[in-house]
Order: structure tokens, then C-alpha cells, then sequence
């Protein structure tokens, strides 16, 4: 068993024209069962035409419409991204997922309000996120595929690489996982710890998670709370940016210190207090994990 | 991106915020001129830099005679002015601006900033105004009141004006409250702001509402389509490691200790720092190289972190994705011959390609401490730099 995606799922490609979309839509095809997860490409300039094999839709709709696609991932650039994403929820898909950086932040509050407005059942991961991985199933993103092993692990994490190196620590101890999701590193997005911890405790298949927090907002303690009053499974935790002075942007658009609020220390604090296994050592996270199993 | 008071409310006077009339100068001669234009008998000379808490660091004095706008004008450029924002070596001000002086009755706090819980653009009001909001938040939270704004409809009335008497706005002048909220609601909106401050607003002894002082902050992934924004860019302000970083799309800031670190991705760069910290190092920089770490780019990084005089010793961290581990290393060693490596350099490596990219370091006859988790690198890395003190 798995969350939000497995070798069932059928997947659009929106931005499938671009270096990028093209990029990682081979190496994702390639892994598990790829070849047939990926059934569609979008680009209203280039319908009717393939890449590699893939055919291309001028819309979403008519993406959904030919294939039964309900996810999609979106590499589109910053400028239309949000536009992109609009236009995916618009479709009805179950999950967007989108993978672009550097969205402006307004796109994304009115993206937000209308997704609200809409009443819309669409899922939306990221943007600025690496995508997510059900092991051996498929591989919607930009993950190293090969670091991943089958299992019963549930990783969720704001950041990529961070993310990796948790997926290899586990992978080295024996510990496969159910699926590693990236919820992204910008201030506004859509699914957040508490609705990927959510997901994870209800699957059977998933008996414990790794949640991988960093500074900035209130994310992290939100779910914190939450886990000490529903979660059925252990959660051990990490937060980067310890070190992170206030008022500086660290990479992440969502990741800075501001009016005193979203320092690690204080998440780290609420974590720990809500039963959350911590560790400040990030080389630790795959032991930790193992230690509550 | 920052900009300065006097740009702030420039962009703010645009969307009918009053503010008092002032004027930017870069010089002792420009400051007289301006008091003079601007008439009267009180002003302000306020040092323009981008930090906050100038008046307590001597950057912001009340001036009464052309005299003394030249003699506080000369003390202010070119003084290093430290607050709780600078650092200990504070900042250099290069321009000032001089203002009318205003007969404040009460100082009230406005703010603006995208909430992330809600995800929509909060508005934020304080009776207590002038002061530090993160202490007015610490201490009596209750006197801050909040409205979040829908994207679709803009700031309701109705809502602007309830604030504007839950603040202590008199009855008189609550419809100009109102007025300044929503002016600094579009003006927000329309120029892609992450956050704004007016603090304070005051209610003069006429009946007016002011923006006595105005900050305003940027999100920078819309500066693309922000060109008159990007315009108030004012470099002087930035740390120069940081600009040069930005030309080679590395994302480098600045930070106190002695061990430099060289990263991809913004989570494990941050997640490095820590286990720094946490073995008894400092950190001296954050740098996450990005996905697309090139020889140039690891190059320039090493650069730019080789020319802190404070370095002692350099933490490579990568984890090789879809970017594999020998051409990093290949980078690494190429760089590391390139720039004149002083100081002694920990590299640890994982994922794709792995046993590879340790080979290409072995065999490349550098010094190079090989390490294989973070923990252990971060270890080796504080023994270095102490070893090298």
C-alpha cells in the first residue's frame, strides 16, 4: 500500500515540452512502472504531436478526457505555473503536483482562494517541490529513483535533498518505504505535514514516518499538535536551519525566521512535547526511525 | 528585496498614503537645499539604510535650524550605524533624507504581510505604535488586531474601518484611517510585496493620518515583472559575497563562524550548518550550489568562500541525485586547483556514482578529507579548523 500515488495512477505531463518537463519525464518514465503511468503530455501549441511516444493534448481536460489520467505534474515555468495548476484543478484531477520553483507568492494566494472558492477536491503537492515516490510502483518527480527501496516507511519533508539523504538512511538500514512525499519549500502551498501525517496513519501499509521540518511558518507545530491527539503510528522528526539567523532567506522562499516566529528551536520543543521522536543530528534520522519501530 | 523609507513612500504617496514631505539626499549641500525647499522651522534628518531600529542606533534626529541640518546631516553620511539589525560593524549610510517635522497627537502600528496559515494577505493593527511589534506581540498579544484580506474582493470597508477604531483612531478621522489601509492594500498587491510596515502611523494635531515612517519588503520570485521595483535595487545595502554569489545562481549568505560549507539543496545546506553547530563549530556561510552543480559554479563558490578572511576550513556536502557524484567531484578538484585552497578541505559524498566520485579525489592528489555521512564530515570538519588555528 501506498498515499496519493501508486502503478495504477495515470499521469499528464503539463510543461512536457519544455528541457526540464522532457528531463524528467524520460527518467520517471523509466523507472518501475513508468512506461505506463505516463499516458499524456500537455501543450496547446503542440497537439497532436508526441514526445517520445507520449501524445500531447492541447488541454487538460481533453488530456483527461482520452486517457482517464487523474494526476498530473506540472514543470511549466514560474510565470504560468499557477495558471497551470488553475487549469488542472479546473480538469477535476484527484492531484496536482508541481514541481516549479520561484512562483511568485500573490499567484500562489490566488490560486489558493480559488481553489477554496471552487470547493475543489483537487490535491495539490508543492510548488517547489521534488514530487513524490511510491517505491517500485512509480516516481512522479525529480528524486533519484534508484535510493528508494519497497517498504513501510512513510517519508514527508519541506525540502529535496534533505529528503534523499533520509530516504538513503532508511534504505541502508533495511527500511523500505510506502511513499517519501516533498511538500516543497514555499510560504504558500498546498499539502502540509498534517494532511500528509493524515494520509500516512490511515494507510495500512505505512507503520511509521520521518517528517522533515525546517524553519519558518507554523507548519510543523500544527502537526505536531495534531499527531499528539490522533496519530496511531511513531513520528520521528528532524528540522533544519538550528544555525539560521532571523530576517534571512535560506534558499527556500518559505524558509526564513520572521517576527520571532518559525525557529527551529521552537518547533523542535513543540515536536518533542507532542511524542515526536527528535533528533538534531541529520545523520541520525534513518536510526531514529528504527529505534521506535 | 528591501528598499529604503524614502522609496517605500514614494510607492505609498502613489496610492494616496500621505506621509510628511521629504526629500532623499545623498550630501551635506543636498540636505540644506531640502530644508529650505521644504520650509518651516522643524525637521527630520533620518539616516536611509535598510535596516530597522535606526532613531535608537543616533541614525534619526530632530533638527531646528539650517545649522544644525548641515551638522547632523555631515555626523549621519558616512557613519557606520549599528541597530540590532547590522551587526556589530554596522552599516554604512549613504543616503539620508530630510523631512518637515509633524505635530503627533498618537502613534498608532500598521502592518501587512502574507499569512501562511490562512494564505491570504493579512492586515495588522496596534494601539501601540513607534515600538517594536514582535515585543507588542510577545507581551500583550491581545493588542494586535488582525484582517485577513480576500484576493478577489480587496479590502472590505467596512472591515478598514472597524480596525481603524479598534486601534484608537478618533471618530473625527476614521474614514482617512480607512483610507491609508486600503492605499497600502493596493499598493501591496499591485507591487508583489511579501511584507509592509508603517510604524508609525500618527494622527497629527490637524486632523491628518500619516505614514511617519513606511518599510516595505519584495518577494522575489516576482521581481521579473516588477521592473520599477527592481529599479530601487540599492546594492550598497547588500553583502557583496552575496551579489557576487547571486551572478552564478548560488544562493550564499553570509553568516559569522569559520567553516565554510558548499551544499545542493537549501534543507541540507541549513541541515550541514546544524551538525556544524552541534559538533562545536561555526558555520561561516549557507550555500546551496542547486541541482546543477557545474564545475564553474563549484568554482566560483569555492571563490566566494575563500575570500572570508575568518575561513578556516571548507564541508563539502552533496548528495548525488540526478546529478552524479563523479562530475561533482570532477568539479571539486578542478576548482580546488583552480583557486588557491588555503585552508583544509572535508568532502563527503553520497548517492549516484558514489564510489566513483571518491575515486576522482583520491586519485586527484589533493589534500582532500574524504568523509561518508554528515555527522562524521561536520566532525572532521570543527577538527580541521581548530587544527588550523
Amino acid at each position: 500500500m501506498s498515499i496519493l500515488i501508486n502503478k495504477n495512477t495515470r499521469v499528464i505531463t503539463q510543461g512536457i515540452t519544455g528541457k526540464t518537463g522532457q528531463f524528467h519525464t524520460q527518467i520517471s518514465r523509466d523507472y518501475a512502472n513508468g512506461q505506463s503511468c505516463y499516458v499524456a503530455g500537455v501543450n496547446p501549441k503542440k497537439a497532436g504531436q508526441d514526445f517520445e511516444g507520449i501524445p500531447i493534448y492541447g488541454t487538460v481536460v481533453e488530456a483527461k478526457q482520452q486517457t482517464g489520467a487523474t494526476v498530473s505534474v506540472v514543470y511549466v515555468p514560474p510565470a504560468g505555473a499557477a495558471a497551470a495548476i488553475l487549469e488542472a484543478v479546473e480538469a477535476e484531477l484527484d492531484l496536482v503536483i508541481c514541481i516549479t520553483e520561484g512562483i511568485p507568492v500573490k499567484d500562489m494566494i490566488e490560486l489558493r482562494h480559488s481553489m477554496r472558492s471552487m470547493n475543489s477536491r483537487t490535491l495539490l503537492l508543492g510548488p517547489n517541490c521534488p514530487g513524490v515516490i511510491t517505491p517500485d510502483e512509480l516516481k512522479i518527480g525529480i528524486m533519484p529513483g534508484h535510493i528508494h527501496r519497497k517498504g513501510r516507511i512513510g517519508v514527508v519533508s519541506r525540502s529535496g535533498t534533505l529528503t534523499y539523504e533520509a530516504v538513503a538512511q532508511l534504505t541502508e538500514l533495511g527500511l523500505g518505504q510506502s511513499t517519501a512525499v516533498g511538500i516543497g519549500g514555499d510560504p504558500v502551498n498546498g499539502l502540509k505535514h498534517i494532511d500528509v501525517l493524515k494520509l500516512f496513519n490511515e494507510d495500512p501499509g505505512t507503520d511509521a514516518v520521518v517528517m522533515i521540518g525546517e524553519i519558518g511558518g507554523t507548519d510543523e507545530e500544527t502537526a505536531a499538535v495534531w499527531v499528539k491527539e490522533h496519530m496511531s503510528k511513531p513520528v520521528v522528526g528532524f528540522i533544519a536551519g538550528v544555525t539560521a539567523p532571523p530576517g534571512k532567506r535560506m534558499g527556500h522562499a518559505g524558509a526564513i525566521i520572521s517576527g520571532g516566529q518559525g525557529t527551529a528551536e521552537g518547533k523542535l520543543e513543540i515536536m518533542d512535547a507532542s511524542g515526536i521522536s527528535i533528533t538534531r543530528d541529520p545523520s541520525k534520522m534513518g536510526s531514529l526511525l528504527q529505534s521506535v519501530l | 528585496m528591501k528598499i529604503h523609507e524614502y522609496q517605500a513612500k514614494e510607492i505609498l504617496r502613489a496610492y494616496g498614503v500621505k506621509t510628511p514631505k521629504g526629500v532623499p539626499c545623498f550630501s551635506v549641500e543636498e540636505a540644506e537645499a531640502a530644508a529650505r525647499k521644504l520650509g518651516g522651522n522643524v525637521w527630520v534628518v533620518k539616516a536611509q539604510i535598510h535596516a530597522g531600529g535606526r532613531g535608537k542606533g543616533g541614525g534619526v534626529k530632530l533638527v531646528k535650524s539650517f545649522d544644525e541640518v548641515r551638522s547632523v546631516a555631515s555626523s549621519i553620511l558616512g557613519m557606520h550605524l549599528v541597530t540590532h539589525q547590522t551587526g556589530s560593524g554596522g552599516q554604512l549610510v549613504k543616503r539620508l533624507m530630510v523631512e518637515e517635522g509633524a505635530q503627533i497627537e498618537k502613534e498608532v502600528y500598521v502592518g501587512m504581510v502574507v499569512d501562511r496559515s490562512t494564505q491570504t494577505i493579512c492586515l495588522m493593527a496596534s494601539s501601540e505604535g513607534g515600538v517594536d511589534i514582535e515585543e507588542v506581540a510577545a507581551s500583550t498579544p491581545g493588542k494586535i488586531y488582525k484582517v485577513f484580506i480576500d484576493p478577489k474582493q480587496g479590502l472590505d470597508r467596512v472591515a478598514a474601518l472597524k480596525l481603524s477604531e479598534q486601534i484608537g483612531v478618533p471618530r473625527e478621522v476614521l474614514e482617512k484611517g480607512a483610507d491609508l489601509f486600503e492605499g497600502l492594500y493596493q499598493a501591496f498587491v499591485d507591487t508583489d510585496a511579501s511584507l509592509a510596515e508603517i510604524n508609525p502611523m500618527v494622527l497629527t494635531a490637524d486632523g491628518d493620518v500619516l505614514a511617519l515612517d513606511a518599510k516595505m519588503n519584495f518577494d522575489a520570485n516576482a521581481l521579473f515583472r516588477q521592473p520599477k521595483i527592481l529599479d530601487m535595487r540599492d546594492l550598497d545595502e547588500e553583502d557583496p559575497a552575496e551579489i557576487e554569489a547571486s551572478k552564478f545562481d548560488l544562493s550564499y549568505i553570509s553568516l559569522d563562524g569559520d567553516i565554510g560549507c558548499l551544499v545542493n539543496g537549501a534543507g541540507l545546506a541549513m541541515a550541514t550548518m546544524d551538525a556544524i553547530k552541534l559538533f562545536g563549530g561555526e558555520p561561516a556561510n549557507f550555500l546551496d550550489v542547486g541541482g546543477g552543480a557545474t564545475t564553474e559554479k563549484v568554482t566560483e563558490a569555492f571563490k566566494i568562500m575563500l575570500s572570508n578572511p575568518k575561513l578556516k576550513a571548507i564541508l563539502v556536502n552533496i548528495f548525488g541525485g540526478i546529478m552524479r557524484c563523479d562530475v561533482i567531484a570532477t568539479g571539486v578538484v578542478e576548482a580546488a586547483k583552480q583557486v588557491d585552497l588555503t585552508v583544509p578541505l572535508v568532502v563527503r559524498m553520497k548517492g549516484t556514482n558514489e564510489d566513483l566520485g571518491k575515486q576522482i579525489l583520491r586519485e586527484s592528489g589533493l589534500p582532500i578529507i574524504s568523509s561518508d555521512n554528515i555527522a562524521d564530515a561536520a566532525q572532521r570538519a570543527v577538527e580541521a579548523a581548530q587544527g588550523g588555528q
